[in-house]
């Protein structure tokens, strides 16, 4: 089922009293999901995304805009009747009910020509409990269930009805970091058994990155970028986007565009094409950084961490942005420490950004 | 090394535990006991100290004093009617305060004021509410008129009438409390469960009877136990209704005999009031003990 959001925004009322403006939570999400694909969206808390989940969900209504579910207007119809999966953030299952219980629970309410037999419902709820494979706990209460198994009875509940859109609100966040890698991997596996439309929120960007065919970054209500999780982390449209994926984050610096010549400080670090003067802003990935004696770039060396894959060097330097610079290579690259550590750059992991609007500047490389 | 040997032996925490045990021991314990062994002493007199002998005596003499059964009586009716009625009522208006919104705060103070009134006071407005006088029916008699009915003499009248004015006057006092409980517990209800439910397309009262009410037995239990245990103690609500001489009214509670058999115009008799308060004290321990061992079964924490 394909979701369409067009022009949704959502304001809730000022708590400050004094002031009267609303707080504008979603501000005029417009976007087309396509069907039976796993969207994440994406940003730091705050950022609306949990909001838009709800609207998307029914359980909030939309201060101006509409939903679609394919062709259906789904904008003024209640959560129940718009065929949505739900998983909280918390999980929501009933603590008083045994799993099973707990899964029938959405079959039980149905009423009229839907209604289902005892056999009906038990097989279904039996199907839905075996895609997650939880069929072997169905007589436990969910207290006595670990978390990464609350988190598939939450998935199979939600899923029992056949719903046409699956909403998973910070399906990950309460789980230990092993069973999150785990987990989500079976996110993945199950959407695609049953490819139906799935939206996740997150605000962890490994997570989004990892499954989701689609990532939506978010910030203060408003729509960043829209793509392919790797298509985003390539070519981030703004500084914004650019801090938030990415792990170790990206290295932000202070630069100067002067006759197509990047500098950052006084190293000449890059040769462009087509660049206006001026004072830019830019970032370096991690993973951008090659160790060249040679190199034009100079940094402070303050130690090198070996986490057996690749190492990490961490330096200083006077025009970065965050207190240490964090270069990730190979381990057979690993320096001796001395004072002045000398680098060259990947071109394609280098993005300038605008001084005033943090736009990405697009540039081409002189060779 | 003292402060070693005093952690291994577990004297700390009995230190600790100290002023708490020397306070119950002394108001609780000692007491207690006190009234055990009084109960068995026949013939006691508190006047000389002195007793004939030791025996069941007092415990014959209670239970086949007619006073003493029509107050048992009286007590268990009182029970089984307000306990379940005041618990329901009180259910229904925490429901329906929930669920509002304006005025809701408005509503919770005027369902609190009881809670806080004098049980005298309010007796006396009961009195004036159904107590006929020369002068007057008594507003509720004269709403009776009002419908066609015969007006009954609530006061004085007969024991069913009697029994209803106790029993309407026992919910109305012990509701305030119940709704202030179930109303707490009702909001201390996650709302996700409600959203989960809603998403589900779950019916209103199939939310109520499936997660709402589960969810707060725990609450509801206590409740039941605590109005148990505070109806058959019930003793200042009869006299605010029918006065000192509860056996005349033939309207005596359990805790009115023994204060009667120690105080009253027939009393003096600290034997016949220990047998009977014992006799109370091993009813409200069994109903308690019964109620306990069904919250086992039925809560839900």
């Amino acid at each position: 089922m394909e979701v369409v959001l067009q022009n949704l925004t959502k304001k809730f009322p000022s708590r400050d009293r004094k002031k009267h403006e609303d707080v504008i939570a979603v501000d005029n999400f417009d976007f087309t999901i396509p069907d039976g694909k796993l969207i994440g969206l994406l940003g730091p808390s705050g950022c609306g995304k949990s909001t838009t989940l709800n609207l998307i969900s029914g359980l909030l209504k939309p201060t101006s805009g509409r939903i679609f579910f394919g062709e259906d207007d789904v904008t003024d119809i209640p959560p129940e009747s718009r065929g949505i999966g739900l998983v909280f953030q918390n999980y929501a299952l009933y603590p008083h009910l045994t799993v099973k219980q707990n899964i029938l629970f959405p079959l039980q309410n149905l009423k009229g020509k839907d209604k289902l037999s005892k056999e009906e419902m038990l097989d279904k709820a039996y199907e839905a409990a075996k895609l997650v494979q939880i069929d072997e706990l169905m007589d436990r209460k969910p207290g006595e269930l670990s978390g990464g198994q609350q988190q598939r009875v939450a998935i199979a509940r939600a899923l029992v009805k056949r719903p046409k859109v699956l909403l998973l609100d910070e399906p990950l966040s309460n789980l230990d970091a092993r069973l999150r890698l785990q987990t989500r991997e079976e996110i993945r596996r199950i959407q695609r058994e049953t490819k139906i439309t799935t939206i996740f929120v997150t605000h962890d960007q490994e997570e989004a990155m990892s499954i989701s065919d689609m990532i939506v970054v978010m910030k203060d209500g408003v729509v960043q970028q829209i793509g392919k999780p790797q298509d985003v982390y390539d070519s981030p449209v703004n500084l914004f986007v650019a801090k938030f994926l990415g792990t170790p984050p990206i290295n932000v610096f202070d630069g100067k565009m002067k006759e197509n010549i990047l500098y950052i400080g006084e190293d000449a670090v890059l040769h462009t094409k087509n660049v206006p003067d001026g004072e830019v802003y830019v970032g370096i990935r991690p993973e951008g950084f090659i160790l060249d004696e040679n190199g034009p770039f100079s940094c402070q060396l303050r130690s090198v961490e070996v986490m057996g894959r690749d190492s990490s060097v961490v330096a200083t330097n006077v025009a970065s942005l965050n207190p240490l610079i964090r270069a990730v290579m190979n381990t057979e690259h690993i320096v001796k420490t001395e004072e002045i550590v000398r680098f060259s750059l990947k071109p394609g992991k280098v993005f300038l950004f605008d001084r005033e609007s943090e736009e990405r500047i697009g540039f081409e490389v002189a060779l | 090394m003292i402060r070693k040997k005093l952690a291994n032996s577990g004297l700390k925490g009995w230190l600790y535990l100290l002023p708490a045990i020397l306070f119950l021991g002394f108001f609780m314990v000692y007491p207690l006991i006190d009234v055990f062994v009084y109960s068995f002493e026949e013939g006691y007199n508190s006047a000389s100290q002195t007793y004939f002998g030791i025996g069941l005596y007092n415990y014959s003499y209670v239970l086949h004093d007619p006073y003493f059964l029509q107050a048992v009586k009286n007590t268990f009716i009182l029970v089984i009617i307000t306990v379940p009625l005041s618990t329901g009522l009180a259910l229904l208006i925490s429901v329906g305060l929930s669920s509002i919104k304006p005025l809701r705060n408005l509503f919770q103070t005027i369902y609190f004021l009881p809670y806080v009134t004098n049980t005298l006071a309010v007796g006396l407005v009961f009195m004036i509410l159904f107590k006929k006088t020369p002068y007057s029916e008594g507003l509720v008699n004269v709403l009776i008129h009002l419908f066609g009915g015969k007006s009954v003499d609530f006061i004085e009248g007969p024991y069913w009438a009697k029994m209803f004015v106790l029993c309407f006057y026992t919910i109305w006092v012990v509701m305030p409390f119940k709704i202030l409980i179930l109303t707490s517990a009702l909001s201390s209800v996650n709302q996700v469960y409600y959203n989960a439910a809603k998403v589900d397309g779950t019916s209103g009262f199939r939310i109520f009877m499936r997660i709402t009410l589960p969810m707060i037995t725990p609450m509801i239990f206590y409740l039941v136990i605590t109005g148990f245990i505070g109806a058959f103690k019930a003793y200042s609500d009869a006299v605010a209704l029918f006065g000192t001489n509860l056996n005349a009214a033939g309207m005596n509670t359990i805790v009115g005999y023994v204060y009667d058999m120690l105080y009253g115009d027939s009393g003096g008799y600290p034997s016949y009031a220990s047998a009977a308060a014992i006799i109370l004290f091993a009813i409200v321990l069994t109903i308690t003990c019964i109620n306990l061992l069904i919250s086992k079964k039925n809560v839900h924490y």
